[in-house]
């Protein structure tokens, strides 16, 4: 038997998931698949898309490459795209001239972004977001813009902005409706999204039609809109939603829908039979999935009924039956869910809407009219309810109780959505981007698998978006617990502790070294996660030099040598600038270090200067100048205190209550050097204007007329956070006091790698339980924690100059032992004045020219 | 016969740390288990990270193999076959090495 023709046009992520299906099915050796991409490569994650804005290359992006499709026998062309499709004859022609003849042929064709037909709309500058070729030609406009508009509210449009937004644009939305993300939210959902946007700096215009598009004053374009007003721009994204591609389909006669889309049956055949349609250009009981979940869905439906059809002849095994279109994601860093039936379209629908306006909460929930049922919600601000709210829809299950409960918050640590994962049947659908329901997860287990990874190895769970694996993760312990297996919370395979078990063994033991703890409380030679956490343990109570022998093979990559590793393996120097004061003399010295050794110098975000690239061999001679200059470590490679980010405060601005800058030279120097599980940072100001930002710290303090107040457990980075008000109006004593126990409370009990606000929102009473046992000392440990933070500060020491000064020391920091030459493999391209590591295509010509000259 | 070379003394290589010698012309990274006398060889270059950097890594057990964690994204490297855990695919080269009376030697 000769092999069935299969031609894919479109090569996007469901046309690819498609062609993964057939290709790694029993049945691959009877197939010959062909497909057509119209963009310059093969498949690449869409969803993730906006990630290229944040260091994400097209490469990254991929989920294919050329070199698989050959290996599996793929024939694929690029850049080419099909422009017709004869069903009589069964071949289809491409723009360049291709013919191909098909036994069934699959249309991937996914959907275009609609473009309000608005005068002016087609000049430079006026862009979509739908490509990576987009995204490169945004980033170019971005780079001679100021200000962007995004036209269009929804989904895409407010990721569409957050690119803008870090692009360091003027960023600005423009929505015809009355509200944001209009198709999921409802009136108070949007509302809430729109305040906490319009916090971050974007700025928001409902109720906009734009008419046309200009030339402007003060910016390139100037947008008109319907009630008279107007917007002056340098670019616009258009996202003002999008459209199935059912341009082929309609040429070749094939049935399409009323508002576009190609109609398909059950088995996501076409009006002509032998054509498939599936992903975002299908149209299935007159609907669009625009979600990638469907899509795959689709694509295993006509995979199924294509080997039926053609192979086995036998009865398709699947059928499409719809999709559901819940959705949990973050926008510019607003957590926002919705679930099914979020605008209470139902007859006779309830809803319970729980809004608070200080935490910037708001929830909703639709419930049958028996109140028996969840059919819908909204969540923003905070979604940790959405997947058991989901749960709870798609099966069908009796609401728990009172549904109010389901979105008012829990006072205690009780589970506040009131349904834990044993209630679901194993027909429940976990990861629905991937179609993985409980039952396969508890099969996963069963089978053996015991650790997330694991289970998306054997499930593929959790590995598309990754919205459900906080929910994968919770079926996976139970199913561990139902064996009999205690759910794993060890450290790593060499300890079966957390690491607060091991804090309270090495403590109540007196251990000073890894090997006594290995040795009694272990097994096996350790690990890159074991070492450092009890190498950092050991350091919060002991304070010992870092480098001290016993202690050196514990340093993780930054600690070992004293300074963050560089993608070259180079290093950076970052000298403490406590409080962010630095004389004139000292950034003297700074610059005469940088110019000598070259090195690449910027201001940080934690006001003090990093110089960069330097080698191994000269961090000593570095550190020499710098220690006999009186700088000190500034601990930018510890898991420890960084920064104490201070504003002017009282001394100079005049709005100033308090000396801010003193108060955070003195913490500085007070906490400098403590170990932790994570990094600590702290702000602190002289007003309630609050220029340092201490209520994004871990430990922030801000001046009032009366003392100080007292913020913990914030931080910025990858899940900012706003620190809470822990007490007010204290005095530099107290202030001292609190924050000595707090950290130490911290250190002792967090978890690794664990910053200050999960480690509270993990204790159990979270805020008022801190409080409890700082400011009324309930477990009545306060004054050993004092105790324990005393001994830390009175044994501080500058590992530099204690380094610099022991030659025994200084001899590890040369690349090679035998040798006085450098690494050879650095190579470095001069941009702005200064030098940068080479990217990996000029590094190819500069080691041409190396090799050449030798 | 294998020609030894000798690129340092074992007392240079501080307990379960590594360092790097340079031995006709390539980058090794020798790595101590311990305080024995046990030393493990493979190339110092990580293929991963693309940067000579491997004996500036953390080294321990998996299992019952010794391993380097790599200081940049942290794969682990087996010491004794220079395979890598993660990826099966990729491989640095390891070498041979022995102690004697004190010194490393490659050959
Ligand atoms: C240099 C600097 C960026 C800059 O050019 O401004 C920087 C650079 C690095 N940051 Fe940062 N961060 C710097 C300020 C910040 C800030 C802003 C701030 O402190 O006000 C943040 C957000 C605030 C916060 O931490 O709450 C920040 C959030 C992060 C995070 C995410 C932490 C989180 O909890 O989500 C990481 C990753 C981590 O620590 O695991 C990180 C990790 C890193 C590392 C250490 C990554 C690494 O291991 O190579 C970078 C290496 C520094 C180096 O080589 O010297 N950096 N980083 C800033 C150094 C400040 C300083 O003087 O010490
Ligand atoms: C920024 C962004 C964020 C998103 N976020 C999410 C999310 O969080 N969750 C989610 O579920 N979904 C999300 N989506 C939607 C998701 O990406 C789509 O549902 C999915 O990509 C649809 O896959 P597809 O294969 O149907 O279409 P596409 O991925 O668009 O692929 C179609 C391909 O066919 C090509 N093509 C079209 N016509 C021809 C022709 N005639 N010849 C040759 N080639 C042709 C196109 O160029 C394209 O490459 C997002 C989309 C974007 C743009
Ligand atoms: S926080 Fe207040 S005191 Fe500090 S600089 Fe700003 S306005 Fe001045
Ligand atoms: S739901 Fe998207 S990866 Fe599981």
């Amino acid at each position: 038997m000769s092999k069935k023709r299969i031609i894919v046009v479109g090569n996007g992520m469901v046309g690819h998931n498609f062609i993964n299906t057939l290709a790694t099915s029993e049945h691959a050796s009877d197939f010959e698949i062909i497909t057509f991409s119209e963009e310059p490569r093969l498949a690449y994650d869409r969803v993730q898309l906006s990630k290229y804005f944040s260091g994400s290359t097209a490469d990254d992006l991929a989920l294919t490459s050329e070199a698989e499709y050959q290996q599996q026998g793929i024939i694929y062309t690029l850049s080419d795209k099909v422009v017709a499709v004869d069903s009589q004859a069964r071949t289809v022609t491409t723009a360049n001239g291709q013919v191909e003849g098909y036994d069934r042929l699959v249309l991937a064709t996914g959907s275009y972004p609609f473009v309000p037909p608005i005068p002016g709309k087609d000049q430079d500058h006026c862009l979509v977001y739908r490509t990576i070729d987009d995204l490169e030609a945004i980033s170019a406009s971005a780079a001679v813009s100021k200000t962007g508009v995004v036209v269009g509210g929804g989904l895409l449009g407010l990721e569409a902005a957050n690119a803008l937004k870090q692009a360091g644009l003027d960023t600005h939305v423009v929505e015809f409706a009355p509200r944001l993300m209009a198709v999921q939210l409802d009136e108070g959902g949007g509302k809430l999204l729109r305040h906490k946007i319009e916090e971050l700096g974007v700025t928001v215009h409902t109720d906009k039609a734009t008419t046309e598009i200009v030339a402007g004053e003060a910016c390139r374009y100037r947008m008109n809109f319907a009630d008279g007003s107007h917007l002056e721009t340098d670019m616009i994204l258009f996202s003002a939603g999008i459209r199935p591609q059912d341009e082929l389909a309609r040429q070749s006669g094939l049935d399409t829908g009323e508002r576009g889309g190609i109609v398909i049956n059950d088995y996501c055949q076409t009006s002509d039979e032998d054509i498939y349609a599936i992903g975002e250009c299908a149209l299935w009981d007159n609907k669009i999935y625009g979600l990638v979940a469907p899509g795959y869905q689709m694509a295993k439906v006509a995979a199924d009924n294509i080997v039926s059809a053609l192979i086995t002849h036998s009865e398709p095994s699947l059928s499409f039956q719809g999709a559901d279109m819940s959705t949990k994601l973050k926008l510019l860093g607003v957590d926002v869910a919705s679930i099914g039936d979020a605008h209470g379209h139902t007859a006779g629908s309830k809803s319970y809407v729980f809004n608070d306006d200080i935490e910037q909460v708001y929830k909703r929930l639709v419930v049958s009219a028996d109140g028996k049922k969840l059919l819908g919600a909204v969540l923003v601000g905070d979604v940790d309810a959405y997947g058991n709210l989901l749960q709870l829809m798609l099966n069908d299950m009796d609401i728990p109780g009172n549904p109010a409960n389901l979105i008012v918050p829990s006072s205690g640590a009780e589970d506040s959505a009131g349904l834990g994962v044993a209630a679901l049947p194993d027909s429940a659908q976990i990861c629905s981007c991937q179609s993985v329901s409980k039952g396969d997860i508890a099969a996963a287990v069963q089978g053996g698998c015991c650790t997330m990874g694991d289970i998306k190895e054997a499930t593929k769970a959790s590995t598309v978006c990754g919205g459900c694996s906080a929910l994968v993760k919770q079926v996976m312990d139970a199913e561990l617990t139902a064996l009999g297996v205690e759910v794993n919370n060890n450290l790593c395979e060499h300890f079966a502790y957390t690491r607060a078990q091991l804090a309270d063994i090495i403590r109540v033991k007196g251990y000073t070294t890894f090997t006594q703890l290995l040795e009694s409380h272990g097994h096996g030679h350790g690990c890159e996660i074991c070492k450092p956490t009890v190498g950092s343990i050991l350091a919060s109570f002991n304070n010992e030099y870092v480098l001290k022998d016993e202690h050196i093979g514990l340093q993780d990559t930054n600690d070992i040598f004293l300074g963050n590793m560089q993608k070259d393996g180079t290093y950076s120097v970052v000298p403490r600038v406590a409080g962010g004061e630095i004389t004139p003399e000292k950034l003297i010295v700074l610059g005469e270090v940088a110019k000598e050794y070259d090195l690449y110098t910027k201001i940080t975000g934690g006001q003090r200067i990093d110089l960069f690239g330097a080698q191994l061999h000269q961090l000593p001679a570095i550190w020499k100048k710098l220690v006999a200059a009186g700088f000190e470590t500034g601990h930018a490679y510890g898991k420890s205190l960084r920064t104490v980010k201070s504003c002017v405060g009282s001394s100079w601005c005049r709005y100033g209550v308090l000396d801010s800058v003193s108060m955070a030279i003195a913490l500085e120097n007070r906490y400098k050097g403590l170990r932790a599980p994570h990094k600590i940072k702290f702000g602190v100001s002289g007003c309630t204007r609050e220029c340092a930002e201490a209520q994004s710290k871990d430990i922030g303090v801000i001046a009032t007329e009366n003392g100080w107040n007292l913020y913990v457990c914030g931080n910025g980075g990858m899940r900012p956070r706003h620190a809470d008000l822990f007490a007010s109006d204290l005095d530099d004593d107290t202030l001292v006091k609190y924050i000595d126990r707090v950290l130490m409370f911290y250190v002792r009990t967090a978890d690794r790698l664990q910053r200050t606000s999960v480690w509270m929102e993990n204790l159990d009473g979270g805020l008022d339980y801190l409080q409890e046992v700082v400011i009324n000392d309930r477990l009545g440990i306060c004054a050993e924690l004092e105790a324990g933070m005393t001994k830390v500060v009175d044994s501080y020491q500058c590992e530099w100059k204690t380094t610099v000064e022991s030659a025994q020391k200084l001899k590890r920091f040369s690349h090679f032992i035998n040798a006085d030459e450098a690494d050879r493999n650095l190579y470095y391209v001069r941009e702005r004045g200064q030098r940068r590591p080479a990217t990996d295509a000029e590094r190819i010509e500069l080691v041409s020219l190396d090799a050449a000259s030798h | 016969m294998t020609d030894w070379t000798t690129v340092c003394n074992l007392n240079d290589i501080d307990p379960d740390t590594g360092v790097c010698a340079l031995y006709h012309g390539e980058q090794v990274a020798l790595f101590r288990w311990g305080s024995s006398d046990t030393v493990y060889a493979i190339n110092n270059f990580d293929p991963i990270g693309k940067a000579n950097v491997l004996s500036r890594g953390i080294i321990g057990s998996l299992g019952e193999r010794p391993v380097v964690a790599s200081p940049l994204y942290k794969q682990h490297f087996d010491l004794q076959t220079g395979v890598c855990l993660e990826d099966s695919n990729v491989q640095v080269k390891p070498y041979a090495v022995q102690v004697a009376h004190g010194v490393v030697q490659l050959g």
